[in-house]
């Protein structure tokens, strides 16, 4: 059973984002983290690899510092690395998508395994997106993931439930949170993750070229949500509250 | 000159930060009040390979150096400090006697008993009558037949109650003083030994703390550990050791001042404004900080060093006198900045002023630092 991880290094869960001189967002000093629910990914697939066999193969597209991403997942047990630069400041789903499913269509895979959405831009598209480059079925925010006789058990989230799913395998799953309980990587793990193999690639290595990736989204601008104001406390018995209530939100909040 | 750490280092650091807020943070508090030691903790640690962190891996160590064990023990002291005096004891003090000194044979015989948690690591060295002056031991070990004979007592030894052999000091030859001291390692389960743990202490209440006491205790002659009335000289480079693992636990505690004391700060209001806006509150906050980042800086200089094989006396003693005496301070400001609410148990850091103050006596006192700093003065 070979097992591809996408995976995504993001900003720390509890890193402060501000905005640089160019309204860009200051990367500058921020500690960098694997994507929560990629972690979740790679877990899920480090279990699989226990009972089934195969190998573990993490893949990330990104500069020079998603490496330590990639070695935390080796870290956990990960088997290789892989990590394409792709050489240019800004990328969408797109771009990404495009370069990973390029890179796992190298790989041999019979589940590739992704993050549902990523903490930083949120949008959920990539893991779809290479589903879809490749030919391959997906499920998506996935709660837990059984495997057999090449077929996958897949129970999903949807509104108001759960969705269980058969699906043969090569596939693509998203996992959401309560799919596992991610490990620590042990300290023997910590020290053998340098020895394992780090492939790192170009475009070029991969036979993309960047208008091929050119991403089709731009952002224009970004702004900080406007700070919390002080929150207000309507005194009085509880029929005379509830009209001032209903007035403020009517007159000052403007939400009725 | 490089000041960063490596991969490892960082990755070490980062993971155990992670397991330290998530795992052994939550009950810290809890059992400070009631004591109990966390076996189920140490156990987890083991799983993750912290037990044996700097040791060899054919040892069943996980094979870092002792940079990175020093780093572990500050970020597992800044979440319980209880845990973190533990971990010193049994890595620093109880693994670092037979991993230096052990013959082949030992060091396959208890290493991986230790790196896997199965038993505690203890060293015994002070006696009631033998503190500062570890030279005045009086607990005696006498050959007989293919047998050693020990009788004597031994204090304030930690983690023995969870051990299954003890690395002890013993007079090996009167009249000779410190070259007359040899050590052992003691099986617990032998018979006239026996370990007593009643202390009622001011903090650090979750780690173990025991008396031995060891009456006839026949052990065979191969448990001496490294040649005959070479064991002072074998104590004194084994506090070398855990004197920086101290001072990383007393940088780990004044972090954990310093990041309760900041929250605190930010979020307590008087005279109509958080009380960190006021200088005076800055400047204790700023004094923490700058404390916090020499000791730290002290620490590592130590482990580089003895990762690289230098000599590293000096600087361990630096760095144990430093960060002991400032460590203790951040508490006391820390519990100031919090006025009232700083002397409540509600607040963790009364207990952090009750955690610290035993590191400015453990493996030697401010004041036995200060004459081995003297004494490189040539005084």
């Amino acid at each position: 059973m070979n097992i591809v991880v996408c995976m995504k290094q993001t900003f720390d869960t509890e890193a402060k984002i501000a905005l640089d001189a160019n309204g860009k967002i200051n990367k500058q000093g921020v500690s960098l983290i694997m994507n929560p629910y990629c972690e979740f990914a790679v877990e899920e697939a480090l279990r699989i690899k226990e009972k089934h066999g195969g190998e573990v193969t993490v893949v990330s597209v990104g500069g020079p510092e998603a490496q330590d991403a990639l070695r935390q997942a080796l870290a956990m047990g990960a088997d290789k690395a892989v990590l394409v630069d792709p050489g240019m400041e800004e990328v969408d789903e797109f771009t990404t998508a495009t370069i990973l499913a390029k890179a796992i269509s190298g790989l041999q895979y019979d589940i590739v395994l992704g993050g549902f959405r990523a903490i930083d831009d949120g949008s959920a598209q990539v893991a779809g997106r290479v589903a879809e480059i490749l030919g391959l079925p997906v499920v998506n925010v996935v709660t837990k993931l059984e495997i057999a006789d090449g077929k996958a058990t897949a129970t999903k989230e949807i509104e108001g439930g759960s969705q269980v799913l058969e699906v043969a395998l090569p596939a693509v799953f998203t996992a959401q949170k309560g799919l596992n309980e991610p490990r620590y990587p042990s300290m023997k793990g910590i020290m053998q993750a340098k020895k394992k193999p780090m492939e790192k690639k170009t475009l070029a290595d991969l036979g993309l070229d960047a208008g091929q990736v050119a991403p089709k989204v731009k952002a224009l601008s970004y702004f900080l949500p406007s700070a919390r104001a002080a929150g207000k406390i309507i005194p009085g018995e509880p029929a005379d509250a509830a009209r001032d209530l209903v007035k403020a939100l009517r007159e000052e909040a403007k939400v009725i | 000159m490089n000041f960063d750490l490596t991969e490892e280092q960082q990755m070490i650091r980062d993971n155990v930060r992670e397991f330290a807020d998530n795992e052994i943070a939550p009950g810290a508090a809890e059992r400070d009040r009631t004591g109990e030691f966390p076996l189920d903790l140490v156990k987890k640690m083991a799983a993750l390979g912290l037990m044996g962190l700097p040791v060899d891996e054919k040892y069943g160590g996980a094979g870092a150096d002792y940079v990175s064990y020093l780093l572990a023990t500050e970020e597992i002291t800044r979440a319980d400090a209880s845990l973190g005096l533990t971990y010193d004891a049994h890595i620093a003090l109880g693994i670092a006697p037979i991993y230096y000194f052990g013959s082949e044979e030992q060091k396959q015989k208890y290493l991986p008993v230790l790196c896997s948690a199965e038993a505690m690591g203890a060293l015994g060295l002070t006696e009631p009558e033998a503190g500062s002056d570890s030279g005045a031991t009086k607990t005696t070990a006498v050959l007989n037949g293919d047998s050693w004979v020990i009788n004597g007592s031994k204090c304030f030894i930690t983690n023995a109650s969870y051990s299954k052999f003890v690395t002890i000091t013993a007079l090996t030859e009167k009249g000779k003083g410190t070259r007359g001291i040899s050590t052992f390692i003691v099986p617990t389960d032998a018979p006239g030994f026996t370990t007593r743990s009643g202390y009622e202490k001011l903090g650090l209440h979750s780690s173990n703390t025991t008396e031995l006491f060891f009456d006839d205790v026949r052990i065979p002659r191969e448990n001496l550990l490294g040649p005959l009335n070479n064991g002072f000289k074998q104590i004194m480079q084994v506090l070398d050791g855990g004197r920086l693992a101290v001072a990383a636990m007393c940088v780990g505690i004044a972090q954990a001042c310093l990041d309760a004391s900041v929250k605190y700060a930010r979020e307590r209001v008087q005279f109509g404004q958080s009380i960190s806006k006021f200088q005076a509150i800055q400047f204790k906050l700023a004094d923490m900080k700058k404390n916090i980042e020499l000791g730290r800086l002290m620490y590592l200089k130590g482990g580089w060093l003895k990762d690289n094989g230098r000599p590293y006396t000096l600087e361990a003693s630096i760095a144990k006198l430093f960060c002991s005496e400032m460590a203790t301070r951040a508490a006391l400001e820390a519990i100031q900045i919090h006025g009232g609410y700083g002397y409540m148990k509600e607040y963790p850091v009364e207990r952090y002023l009750r955690d610290a103050k035993l590191l400015e006596i453990g493996e030697g006192t401010s004041e036995v630092q200060r004459i081995v700093i003297s004494r490189r003065l040539g005084l």
